[in-house]
């Protein structure tokens, strides 16, 4: 096997024949970042001394969760058989929120490493990920990972991903990320069996945009596989779909730090920097061509990111609602997917309803915004976007439940999605129950092996956005993997639950649900909200209702005593200091009609572990 | 004194009071309040600054407290007078506790004695001294009564044993008609005090320990709902789920069966909770807390309040001991109320009281009606006090005194 390469290839004028694009496709534990890490060492590219763990991975939230949510790609010299080759290693994100970036990540590869924990197996999403790169036709090549562990079943395993890909089980590379067992054999292999990029080097330039990454100090670097002809320093581009045009102030390759170059030739990869400040103006799957002489017609893929969910998100504190704008515009940034626009909500105050691509989007911008921002806020229950057609036919769009018209409607529309689970066999009937419970409908089930099974169910977004994988996981002991992507709509009976304090609906907890679960999340909600509001000197019925029908009620019954007994010398400045105390407590309290309800009962309505989803890290 | 002391400011070692305490002066009523702060037994809901020890030494033995107490009235004078505050001979005085009548009633008539010598007392000032059933005798009660004592209140709290033995008090229930008619029989006037909602509390239970206080026929009755203080002993068996907390929702029905039957037996509420059989009956000197007149405080963790100036002694009776001795006052902290906070005690305090708070006196100007509506509309205070511009609450609005307070302040 080959050492470490003397001397690299030069990035701009390297043949098409000496490069290989590949990327990683892996489940978030199965070891993805220690492979790459390997990697980098083996081919030199960083040295021990530099290494830090996980190298790949740059965002603390990404750290900690173990998954990439930005991807990034390296330039990585291999010699082999006396020849060096550039490998670009482009790395995916790791998340079925964020599919379409994978997709687009694959796009860029002509192969694709499909990493599999020994130990544990192929992950719903791994198994999604590898149907896109075969959907993609990328050479796919079989590695089973952490094969030095004791519970390691490499057999077993590999003819699990033989039989998924139509190879033999002794073609499965067995490795060790940790070790490095297996990872120069593994880049050989690379060399070998993953094709060389085909593209026309006189044609108009065409590269496609496979990532784009807000960066403080340089604007937004933007990393492209060029298809076609070739890019130059200074030159102006094009971006196909928005025809935007900029001038190239840098092009290079990371390796992994920044280099610049020369230029970028056909089936190269590397970065661009423009100048831009924002991340919606270099937009992931569009195309760059040269402004004297663009392509005619743009590469194909190209979609503008689409939020799935929407959430209100509110701070805690009022005053914060300013540093809470700025903070989103800072991270629209680098964040092409997020959408977000002022709302006001009676329970809640001044927030913003923001869209995301799916829960995980959702979670990683709201511990974003706590973290790096320092703000404490509060999410509404997420939420799916909806079409409703009135009687008029007249159309409305909601991703606020309180919008949803209370007119005559004929028609309401949610998304649905398909979704994969892999489980051992045992929890067949569990899931089954679990997406009955859901509204699933089951579109096939396959044996991965004797005890693992591939289930493909239909299934209403709202239904796993709401508490959906939490119920999985604990339904399946933890076993069970999702995946799951968009797949058009359907026409379902949904109702607008209102949850009403004294007859005044509470806009943060109005609900779109299925007409069959309306009761039960009336009866949930107005027994929460029992518990959490305080008495007050009057009746207060808390009612869940769908237009003018209640459907459920609570009451909190009139507080009878409020009075200190005794009151004499000694406890006065005790008793002045607590009516001082209940005072300020008053100014912070939120009035639905004349109830005084303080913030802390919404939120922790809100954020409870039955009202809202749940949805963690995959 | 109920309680850890307040935040304040720091006191200064003289005691030397601002010159806005003496403004007015002349037109208050002035009170003292001692107290003792020996208890046989400590019982288990009391947060009280109280010491069960009788080995506590120097002036803070219960063998002298009696002189270091009447150390801090000589202190008292010349500070008063110092600060230019109106020499007034004293209304009333109040001896609580603790239990004061572990002390000798020799010591007890010393404390006023010491309260005449320095300040005079009023023709007729009442004199009262908080009492344990089980501490007195007809020959101790005739003791006081020559010592100046016009009026007892004794601390009944319950008529039922099992509810006794989880206050922890030691009395024999069946000895208050007793202890009752040897005071009367000395002259004194007697006020009861009974505790309502301690844990296992019956309805019925109360009905009877109300009964029974009734039928002793006293000049006055208070009737506590008990609170659950933190550091108490009591608070820790309610942690650990030995006794279940009191509920607001059994208070209330409570205080509405003794509002019931003591109005029934000819007593009058006078303050949210305190019935007196005339007005005369009803205790002068916690009206003076309550109309914000001046008084001091003698004795560890006492507080003392004059014309705005509100503080508090240190509250261990070797400490405060050791300052009384070396002639520096013996307070721990003290606010200088700003007028905001004196409005607010104003509104809480006046408004307790069956007299009422007006409007204007307290500072909230404008039209009563539109001031009162939500409270009125709520039955909280009486509609026509409140077209003459004073809260007077309703049964319901004593209950629930507090919210009305909030929705008067501005």
């Amino acid at each position: 096997m080959s050492p470490m390469a003397h001397t690299a290839p030069e990035p701009s004028a390297t043949a098409p024949e000496l490069i290989r694009n590949f990327s990683i496709i892996a489940h978030i534990d199965h070891g993805k970042s220690t492979l790459a890490d390997r990697m980098l060492q083996l081919t030199g590219v960083v040295d021990q001394r530099q290494m830090r763990a996980q190298y790949l991975d740059r965002m603390d939230i990404e750290r900690e969760r173990g998954i990439t949510i930005k991807s990034q790609a390296v330039r990585m010299p291999w010699e082999e058989d006396g020849v060096t080759y550039a490998l670009n290693m482009i790395d995916t994100p790791g998340h079925v929120d964020f599919t379409y970036e994978v997709s687009r990540s694959l796009a860029a590869c002509e192969g694709a490493v499909l990493l599999v924990d020994a130990a544990q197996g192929i992950e719903a999403q791994t198994l999604a990920n590898l149907y896109l790169a075969m959907e993609n036709e990328l050479t796919i090549v079989p590695v089973l990972n952490k094969i030095d562990l004791p519970a390691a079943q490499p057999e077993k395993y590999a003819e699990e991903l033989a039989k998924l890909i139509g190879c033999e089980p002794e073609d499965c590379l067995k490795v060790s990320g940790k070790t490095g067992m297996g990872v120069p054999e593994l880049l050989a292999q690379i060399v070998k069996q993953v094709p060389a990029p085909v593209g026309d080097p006189n044609a108009p330039a065409r590269a496609m945009i496979f990532d784009s990454v807000y960066d403080t100090y340089r604007g937004v670097v933007t990393y492209v596989r060029v298809i076609d002809g070739m890019l130059h320093p200074r030159e102006r581009i094009t971006l196909m779909s928005t025809k935007t045009q900029h001038e190239l102030l840098e092009i290079g390759v990371s390796s992994p730090e920044p280099v610049p170059t020369k230029g970028l030739g056909v089936g190269e990869v590397g970065y661009l920097i423009t100048g831009v400040k924002d991340v919606r103006q270099s937009k992931v799957g569009d195309t760059v061509t040269n402004y004297a002489k663009p392509a005619t017609d743009a590469l194909e893929g190209y979609r503008e990111p689409l939020p799935m969910v929407f959430s209100g998100l509110f701070p805690i504190d009022g005053s914060d609602y300013g540093p809470l704008r700025e903070a989103l515009d800072k991270l629209k940034l680098s964040d092409a997917a997020l959408v977000y626009e002022p709302e006001s909500s009676v329970a809640l105050g001044f927030g913003f309803r923001c869209g995301f691509l799916g829960l995980l989007h959702l979670e990683i911008v709201r511990e974003r915004l706590e973290r790096e921002f320092g703000l404490d806020l509060i999410s509404t229950a997420p939420s799916v976007v909806y079409e409703v057609t009135l009687d008029d036919k007249s159309q409305v769009t909601v991703t606020n439940p309180s919008e949803f018209p209370g007119g005559k409607i004929s028609e309401v529309r949610e998304p649905i999605v398909r979704a994969t689970m892999l489980a051992p066999s045992e929890y067949i009937g569990a899931i089954m129950e679990l997406c009955q419970e859901r509204r699933g409908s089951l579109l096939g089930m396959d044996y991965l092996s004797e005890d693992r099974v591939e289930m493909r169910y239909m299934l209403p977004l709202a239904e796993i956005v709401f508490d959906f994988f939490d119920q999985l996981k604990s339904r399946t002991k933890g076993y069970a993997s999702l995946d799951y992507n968009p797949d058009g709509d359907q026409v379902a009976n949904l109702v607008k639950v209102d949850i009403l304090l004294q007859g005044e609906p509470v806009d943060a907890f109005s609900t779109i649900v299925h007409a069959d679960k309306a009761y039960t999340y009336g009866v949930m909600m107005t027994g929460k909200l029992r518990k959490l509001i305080p008495r007050q000197q009057f009746e207060v019925p808390i009612q869940a209702a769908i237009g003018a029908r209640i459907i459920a009620r609570e009451n909190i019954s009139a507080i009878r005593k409020d009075v200190l007994a005794k009151c004499y010398g000694g406890d006065i400045s005790r008793k002045r200091k607590l009516l001082e105390r209940q005072k300020e407590g008053k100014k912070r309290m939120k009035m639905v009609g004349r109830v005084e309800v303080p913030q802390e009962a919404f939120i922790a309505a809100l954020s409870s572990d039955d009202g809202s989803a749940g949805e963690r890290k995959k | 004194m109920a309680g850890p002391p307040p935040d304040g400011d720091p006191a200064p070692a003289d005691g030397s009071l601002p010159a806005s305490a003496a403004i007015g002066s002349a037109g208050r009523a002035f009170g003292v309040y001692l107290h003792v702060p020996f208890c046989a037994v400590r019982c288990g809901y009391c947060d009280f600054n109280t010491y069960t020890a009788k080995e506590l030494g120097g002036g803070a033995s219960q063998a002298a407290y009696a002189g270091t107490a009447v150390q801090e009235l000589a202190f008292a004078a010349s500070v008063l007078s110092r600060a230019g505050v109106a020499e007034r001979p004293v209304s009333t005085i109040f001896i609580g506790g603790g239990t004061p009548t572990l002390l000798p009633a020799s010591d007890l008539a010393r404390l006023i004695g010491g309260v005449r010598d320095n300040f005079g007392l009023k023709p007729g000032a009442e004199v009262t001294v908080e009492a344990n059933p089980d501490s007195v005798t007809p020959e101790s009660l005739a003791a006081l009564a020559a010592g100046g004592v016009t009026r007892v209140s004794f601390g009944m709290q319950s008529q039922v044993r099992h509810v006794l033995a989880v206050l922890d008090r030691t009395h024999d229930p069946k000895r208050i008609p007793d202890v009752v008619k040897w005071a009367r029989d000395v002259g004194m006037s007697v006020s009861l005090d009974l505790i309502y909602g301690t844990p296992g509390e019956s309805l019925a239970d109360w009905r009877s320990s109300l009964e029974a206080a009734l039928a002793c026929e006293p000049d006055h009755l208070s009737a506590y709902a008990l609170v659950v203080e933190d550091g108490t002993k009591l608070a820790a068996r309610v942690r650990r789920g030995e006794v279940i907390a009191p509920d607001d929702d059994d208070e209330a029905d409570k205080y509405e069966l003794a509002d019931d039957l003591i109005s029934a037996a000819g007593l009058a509420w006078y303050e949210v909770s305190n019935w007196a059989r005339t007005p005369d009956d009803a205790c002068q000197h916690n009206l003076a807390y309550w109309r914000g007149d001046d008084w001091w405080g003698v004795g560890p963790g006492a507080h003392s309040h004059v014309g705005g100036v509100r503080w508090w002694n240190v509250r261990h009776p070797s400490a405060y001991a050791t300052r009384i001795d070396a002639g520096e006052s013996p307070a721990q902290g003290r606010e200088v109320l700003d007028g905001q906070a004196r409005q607010l005690e104003e509104v809480l305090l006046r408004s307790r009281l069956r007299a009422g708070l007006p409007l204007k006196e307290a500072g909230l100007h404008g039209d009563p009606a539109v001031l009162l509506a939500g409270v009125l509309a709520d039955g909280l205070v009486e509609p026509e006090p409140a077209a003459a511009g004073t809260v007077v609450l309703t049964r319901r609005g004593r209950l629930l005194a507090d919210a009305v307070v909030r929705a008067l302040l501005p």
